[in-house]
């Protein structure tokens, strides 16, 4: 009886999990070896699945010969702009959201709901144009602004769910006291959603930082973010596999560290609207 | 519900968001449409005129247009559903209790975080025709003889480029189908094994019922986010070759890049169009959903 058990679970829960897992984890693993091999080796006559020779240089040459700092500064800059500009007016739209009843209320949500629809190509071509027209193509400035078209309905949305989660009575109980609104809210509400804010910002933030399709029309030589840089590294002399997957670790350990910590209640807040009903 | 008058203030702290959001995204939207009227080439600033509904008659008549939009449908249909397949079967197993859970849950996250270029060019390069792993792991397990280009081929390039989005997408139905799992009342469970119900009658009668809501708000959003996407296949493949792997919204995106931004517009406002029907019912269910 035991013994059927334990076939049964490795049978329908062990197996199909480690299929799915190796399938989601080898091409990152893949990427991972494929940075620390060398070059002989990465074009070898044989495929090894572990460096018969293990080497750094790939990730010494991003720094040294490609200067890959340079644009780990400007995804930077681009990222923390983005997520600033956006907690500030999200957490402000999304408390009239959660504590008023307004004429227009609903309106308004609507719109900000259906702002994350628009495809990135739609808003992509007239925001060249204007942003050509206004002078700030190829500035920091460009890539922020296009990143809030989806940041910012996206985080009202999502932080509106956390605030209409919190009940009223605690403010409600400090402006009896005394206490005016903007003081209730920076007192009472706030501490508590400190972890929410830091969830959307880690959101905010990873999609600023991977993102590509604006990237690649915004930026120029100087302002160009990561993943523009690592599709650049694809040069005249064909791809440097060795060189793109060393960047390609680099960009994605730092969103990794931040998302787990933020995955909990960043799901929490993805599918509260979604669960529930 | 807030029964103090609310006077001006809601609109004061609603005001900086929307700015923005007029600025950069309905200003565009707007111009999108006027641009889709015009023969706006950045190639020919000069030539720059209203010209009608040229462009969308062109686009009509672009059999090019037609074969990105059969394959957009296609690379939602495949990628979205085998997304879901997936997605669905590790929420499941993730679901049940197991020594190291919590990081089984947290590295199947890494593809959520990867970004778009990346995941094309490591696909890219896992499909190489010379040195690529997939070919090597198909000759070691006597499946074929000569590697494949897998990416240089009419035939197999758009089935490699659904793999890399299904990759993509995997985590996060997971991760939703997961918290809905876990909503469902364990005595609806009991009350079934009472009864007698099987494996398949359980899952059909009381876990797909429960979940219905969820599968139906994260399909929604996943197919048009799948049919936005451009960064995967763009550094995957570009398109090519000879356009087998062009989806609708790369098209717009190769047009745009050459600069002809009245055409690109015009094909972006119908691809927008034809995502309202799935972005409608979503909006209405995401609507109803926050408010009750």
């Amino acid at each position: 009886m035991g013994k059927e058990k334990a076939y049964k679970r490795i049978l329908f829960l062990f197996l199909p999990l480690i299929l799915i897992l190796l399938f989601l984890i080898f091409p990152f693993y893949w990427t991972f070896v494929t940075s620390i091999k060398p070059e002989t080796e990465l074009y070898g006559k044989s495929v090894t699945y572990w460096p018969r020779d293990v080497t750094f240089q790939a990730y010494r040459s991003l720094f040294i010969d490609y200067n890959f700092i340079k644009p780990m500064k400007n995804s930077f800059i681009v990222a923390m702009s983005t997520t600033a500009l956006t907690l500030f007016v999200a957490t402000l739209a999304a408390y009239a959201f959660s504590r008023y009843r307004f004429r227009g209320r609903r309106a308004f949500m609507i719109l900000f709901l259906t702002n994350n629809m628009f495809p990135t190509v739609l808003l992509l071509i007239p925001l060249y144009a204007i942003m050509r027209r206004l002078g700030i193509l190829y500035t920091p400035l460009a890539l922020i602004l296009s990143y809030t078209t989806f940041t910012i309905p996206f985080s009202v949305w999502l932080l509106n769910g956390y605030l209409s989660d919190m009940p009223m009575s605690l403010e409600e109980a400090a402006m009896v006291d005394g206490a005016n609104r903007a003081q209730a809210f920076i007192r009472i509400i706030l501490p508590v959603l400190v972890p929410c804010l830091v969830a959307t910002g880690v959101y905010i933030f990873m999609t600023s930082w991977n993102e590509y399709t604006f990237a690649v029309m915004f930026t120029n030589e100087r302002s160009r973010t990561i993943p523009v840089s690592l599709k650049n590294l694809i040069g005249q002399l064909g791809v440097q596999w060795d060189l793109l997957t060393a960047g390609g670790i680099i960009t994605i350990i730092p969103v990794c560290v931040m998302f787990f910590f933020a995955q909990r209640r960043l799901v929490e807040g993805l599918t509260a609207g979604a669960v529930k009903g | 519900m807030h029964q103090r008058k609310a006077g001006i203030w809601p609109y004061l702290l609603v005001a900086p968001a929307l700015l923005v959001v007029i600025a950069v995204v309905l200003t565009p939207v707007l111009n999108a449409i006027l641009m889709s009227f015009q023969s706006y080439d950045l190639r020919r600033p000069s030539a720059i005129e209203y010209i009608g509904l040229d462009n969308y008659q062109a686009v009509m008549r672009d059999t090019l247009f037609w074969e990105s939009l059969w394959r957009t449908v296609l690379w939602v249909v495949f990628g979205v559903g085998f997304q879901f397949v997936f997605g669905f079967s590790l929420a499941l197993l993730l679901n049940k209790p197991f020594y190291g859970r919590g990081i089984v849950r947290s590295i199947s996250l890494i593809p959520w975080v990867t970004p778009g270029v990346l995941i094309g060019l490591m696909w890219r390069w896992i499909f190489d025709g010379n040195f690529g792993v997939f070919n090597d792991l198909l000759i070691k397990m006597n499946i074929i003889n000569q590697p494949i280009p897998f990416l240089a081929r009419q035939d197999t390039v758009f089935p490699a480029v659904v793999v890399a989005i299904i990759w993509q997408g995997i985590p996060f139905f997971a991760l939703m189908l997961l918290a809905g799992l876990q909503g469902v009342p364990i005595e609806l469970y009991e009350a079934a094994d009472i009864d007698g119900a099987n494996v398949f009658q359980k899952f059909f009668r009381i876990t797909v019922p429960s979940l219905k809501n969820t599968i139906y708000v994260t399909t929604l959003l996943r197919i048009i986010w799948v049919a936005n996407s451009v960064d995967v296949i763009f550094n995957m493949t570009g398109g090519g070759p000879a356009y087998a792997s062009q989806t609708l919204s790369v098209y717009v995106f190769n047009k745009a890049n050459a600069l002809n931004l009245g055409y690109s517009s015009t094909m972006s406002i119908l691809l927008t169009l034809l995502l309202l029907v799935v972005a409608v019912p979503y909006l209405k269910s995401m609507f109803k959903n926050q408010e009750s």
